[in-house]
């Protein structure tokens, strides 16, 4: 391997890969994270891809972006970039902003052509000065070294091109000082049966790594150091990967067989993928023919003794509703995972948002209470799917599972769990002394009605969406009997308090405020408070993962603080919510709503912008 | 709970096993209650045990029929009984699942899952209760009422064609499709159990009256007088006559089909066609479901009854052949499998 000529220490680096979307930008960052994942470092990545599949090439509409954070203390897929490839010039104009003022720039420059800019709608044919760039750019000609590496083998011009992006990952892996045995083992893997690509790419990505070995003397170059972990088997997983899987441990925990009825929807399609693939395991996942589809086929799952659940977007999780109305009536266990995205209507289908929670709290007909989870990041969705079936198993209910896009197409490092790291789930089985005068909805002394398994000799029985009388469970139109269903029904939900884990304080707790976040935030406002802290600004810090209902202690906790300021992806959504439980509390907002995570100092910016005005 | 054994005869029931004892709620002279009572004889013919059914229905007059069972009931929401179905048996195949639905809730708020459970084959037997009006609601046209008729929604009479049951079960490539009346009461314990047997989705239209909104709806061919010469009853292997006299016949003509009298314009027996419920092409099936009693009778009876792979078996299968695949027997295996690291 090549000596560097610089090596430069950084706790850690992000690294953002853009091109058009048939370029390959996303396998690229991809192998990238493995990579580096394999040599110990702490990972975060974030897909960026565009709404359309083939936007014109070149064009804005068609950049599709893959950013990944590696080394030591990363919560987060970064803010901004240290190196930013761009494989023309529409990718460059539109990341160009993420990229660090100091940071470096690898550009295709054969695609800045004249007809290149004017595909990207540049006005001059200076782009770096137009873009007003201050980073240092590596003007690689990679179409040219690629067709040059490639010209003996045969292949066409279109398949050559296509190698473009290993070129790049060769590239910014000898940046990094990544050797290139790990992507080359990828690689070979992925085109076990194609040989012949195999060697073309091997081609290309060692040209990539020697292009940036002969131009060394003019680039910075870093190293990572990996992170100190809990040792233990790791891999990587997206939150969705991590919500399918937390989903069939709690099937293997509760003895319950998984079933999923889906209907494909930006960004949660890759739970249902993830569980197709697991018929394998005996899971029974289900595409059906629309949205209502999914969760009335997982309702009747759930009637029938599933572990039932159903996958969607915001505006599935509309049709569902109605739906969900029939779960909380019927009182049967369902999980439905909303994998948020920017909204209302079509909205932004690709992009990141929290602006689903009042839905989830609200939105259905009648006195519905259900339970709303949320998970704070790709791997925590592997420990709130499990508990997001647990309560409903357990408690004999709906609950909706907030992930995002964020945390859905982000991955991290993830420990596999040892045995006896989770719990077992115990369904409310009929108890045998009770069989022989049980009704369907007699209850256990927490409320919780009972489940009966179809095929069950003497428990044969009937459940609907009209209301039942409190003891026969026999239909009622009784005035007092609706109030007190409507009660008994509130009161099973808020008893899940005693059965979740109480809200924990971090950052300082001598502090006059806290920020309190709930779900995909999470890394993003712990790197902010960390670095508030540092900085002698005086903050606490909590996150909601248990949001309906609320843990036990959060009223106490929150009211220690002078000021409450509440970071969400919405315009205040979780804001009002905890107002409306808790009315004493001094709420302060950040809020943004622009399709992208937060960024870390956009938090320390507002954190010491309300400080400032509070001291007024 | 007692337990059965191998030597024991398999334990015969009685209609009565399959009821509860709710109060039924419909109108007096309502036609479910003739349907409700045949499905209870049917079930009882069938044998299997009430812990082994399932009723699921979505939201309508025939829709509180689950209320009045002894059987794993549903009651789920208007127009999603066939997705609701979907999921209960495809997550239990052992069940042997009932599903009711009206016209309004099956073919128009559930028409989606109603074609898509029938193109899927399921192995559910769909009671259609088609008195082509919304009852329950107190008087609307339904998906089924035709052109011009007059209701509470439509009082200068509807300006759209309505769906014809059957052919939107053969446009969704049905397995199996049979009729029968409400007063028809052996017919229709025929068809159900034919429909039980069927291994996919058997979709049953019963043609009923609503006592109160469209009293009289089918009269022109359910009405005694007239019964025997518009309605022929259709059962495989058998010549299709019909009349009063018994001496009317369905014969081929061109491409169609043509009701004669036999002995009459040189038709005899021999011309009169047979009918075949098995075979795969679903053309004649598709002529004899949509005689509508006009020049040719109303068919009753089993029309149309192939073998056909059902979905929640396909998917039983493809998941036993997926265990063997890779051999796993929990996440761990399926993670261990991928790539991992081992940080000490």
């Amino acid at each position: 391997m090549a000596e560097k000529a610089k090596v430069q220490f950084r706790q850690s680096i992000v690294v953002r890969f853009s091109g058009d979307s048939g370029d390959g930008m996303q396998l690229a960052g991809n192998i990238f994270s493995n990579v580096s994942a394999g040599l110990g470092d702490r990972i975060s990545t974030f897909p960026d891809y565009p709404a359309e599949v083939r936007a014109p090439q070149g064009s804005l509409g068609g950049v599709s972006g893959f950013q990944v954070h590696i080394g030591h203390g990363v919560h987060t897929p970064g803010d901004e970039c240290d190196v930013l490839v761009a494989m023309n010039p529409a990718a460059l104009k539109q990341n160009a902003q993420y990229l660090r003022k100091n940071g470096a720039a690898i550009v295709d420059i054969d695609t800045f052509t004249q007809a290149g800019l004017d595909k990207a709608l540049y006005t001059t044919t200076e782009p770096y000065e137009e873009l007003g760039m201050t980073a240092q750019v590596i003007e690689a000609p990679i179409t040219t070294m690629v067709k040059e590496v490639l010209k003996d083998t045969g292949m066409d011009l279109k398949a050559q091109l296509k190698c473009r992006n290993m070129f790049a990952l060769g590239l910014v892996c000898w940046l990094f000082n990544r050797p290139m045995e790990a992507p080359l083992k990828f690689l070979k893997a992925k085109f076990a049966d194609k040989p012949a690509v195999y060697e073309a790419n091997e081609l290309v990505i060692k040209g990539g790594y020697n292009y940036g070995h002969n131009i060394h003397a003019t680039v910075s170059t870093y190293r990572i150091q990996s992170d100190d972990v809990r040792p233990g088997i790791y891999t990587d997983v997206t939150g969705n990967k991590a919500t399918a899987w937390g989903l069939i441990k709690a099937s293997e925990m509760s003895g319950r067989p998984l079933f999923l009825g889906s209907y494909p929807i930006t960004p949660a399609t890759d739970i249902l993928h993830e569980l197709a693939k697991r018929r394998d395991l005996g899971v029974k996942a289900i595409q059906m023919e629309d949205e209502i589809g999914g969760i009335c086929a997982a309702i009747g799952a759930a009637f029938a003794g599933h572990l039932a659940v159903t996958t969607t977007s915001g505006p599935g999780l509309a049709l569902k509703s109605e739906g969900l109305g029939l779960a909380v009536m019927a009182e049967l266990p369902l999980v439905l995972v909303d994998v948020q995205r920017g909204g209302p209507s079509t909205g932004l289908p690709t992009k990141t948002e929290q602006t689903d929670l009042q839905q989830a709290l609200y939105g259905r007909s009648g006195e519905s209470p259900l339970v709303v989870l949320a998970a704070a990041s790709p791997t925590d969705c592997f420990k709130m799917a499990f508990q997001a079936a647990r309560i409903a198993i357990e408690h004999m209910t709906p609950v909706i599972l907030l992930t995002d896009a964020f945390i859905a197409n982000g991955s991290s490092a993830w420990r596999i769990p040892e045995e006896g790291e989770y719990p077992v789930i115990k369904p409310n089985y009929v108890p045998e002394a009770i069989k022989p005068t049980w009704t369907p909805f007699m209850r256990n002394a927490l409320g919780i009605r009972y489940w009966a398994v179809p095929g069950t000799p003497g428990l044969e029985h009937v459940v609907g969406g009209l209301e039942k009388d409190y003891n026969t469970g026999i239909l009622s139109n009784d005035p007092i009997n609706h109030a007190h269903m409507v009660e008994t029904r509130r009161m099973k939900i808020a008893n899940i308090a005693n059965y979740i884990p109480e809200l924990k304080l971090k950052g300082d707790p001598t502090a006059d405020t806290i920020i309190l976040g709930w779900g995909s935030t999470y890394g993003h406002i712990l790197d902010a408070v960390n670095r508030l802290n540092d900085e002698g600004h005086k903050i606490a810090m909590t996150h909601l993962r248990y949001i309906n209902p609320l843990p036990k202690n959060t009223a106490e906790l929150l009211s220690r603080f002078k000021t409450v300021i509440v970071a969400e992806l919405n315009t205040g959504q979780m804001a009002s919510y905890l107002q409306s439980k808790i009315p004493n509390l001094n709420i302060c907002h950040i809020n943004k709503v622009q399709g992208q995570p937060f960024m870390v100092q956009e938090i320390v910016d507002g954190v010491k912008n309300i400080m400032m005005e509070e001291e007024l | 709970m007692e337990q059965k054994t191998n030597t024991e005869a398999p334990k015969a029931y009685k209609p009565l096993d399959y009821k509860n004892n709710q109060p039924i709620r419909w109108c007096p002279g309502c036609g479910d209650h003739a349907v409700f009572n045949v499905l209870l004889k049917a079930m009882a013919a069938l044998g299997i045990p009430p812990e082994k059914t399932a009723v699921i229905s979505g939201i309508g007059c025939s829709s509180r029929l689950p209320y009045y069972t002894r059987t794993y009931a549903f009651h789920t929401i208007h127009g999603r009984g066939g997705a609701i179905a979907t999921g209960f048996k495809t997550a239990n195949p052992d069940m042997t699942v009932w599903q009711v639905a009206g016209d309004g809730d099956c073919l128009a708020i559930g028409g989606n899952h109603f074609i898509h459970e029938v193109r899927r084959n399921l192995d559910v037997n769909l009671l259609l209760l088609n008195n082509r009006i919304y009852g329950l609601t107190k008087g609307q046209f339904s998906p089924t009422s035709a052109r011009g008729f007059k209701s509470k929604s439509s009082p200068y009479g509807t300006t759209e064609d309505p769906f014809i049951p059957a052919e939107l079960a053969f446009g969704a490539r049905g397995t199996f499709f049979a009729r029968s009346i409400d007063v028809e009461l052996g017919i229709s314990q025929e068809v159900m159990e034919a429909a039980a047997r069927h291994q996919g989705c058997s979709v049953v239209e019963i043609l009923t009256n609503c006592m109160i909104f469209n009293n009289g709806i089918h009269s022109n061919i359910t009405d005694r007088e007239v019964r025997p010469d518009r309605t022929i009853h259709l059962v495989h292997g058998e010549k299709m006559i019909f009349g009063r006299d018994h001496n009317r016949g369905i014969v081929q003509d061109g491409f169609g089909l043509k009701a004669v009298t036999i002995g009459e314009d040189g038709y005899t027996l021999d011309d009169v066609l047979v009918h075949d419920a098995h075979c795969e092409h679903s053309f004649v099936h598709q002529m004899l479901a949509m005689m509508d009693g006009t020049d040719l009778p109303v068919a009753v009876g089993v029309i149309r009854d192939v073998e056909a792979p059902s979905y929640e078996r396909a998917v039983a299968e493809q998941v036993e052949q997926a265990k063997q695949l890779h051999g796993f027997t929990c996440l761990r295996d399926v993670v261990m499998a991928g790539d991992t690291w081992e940080v000490k």
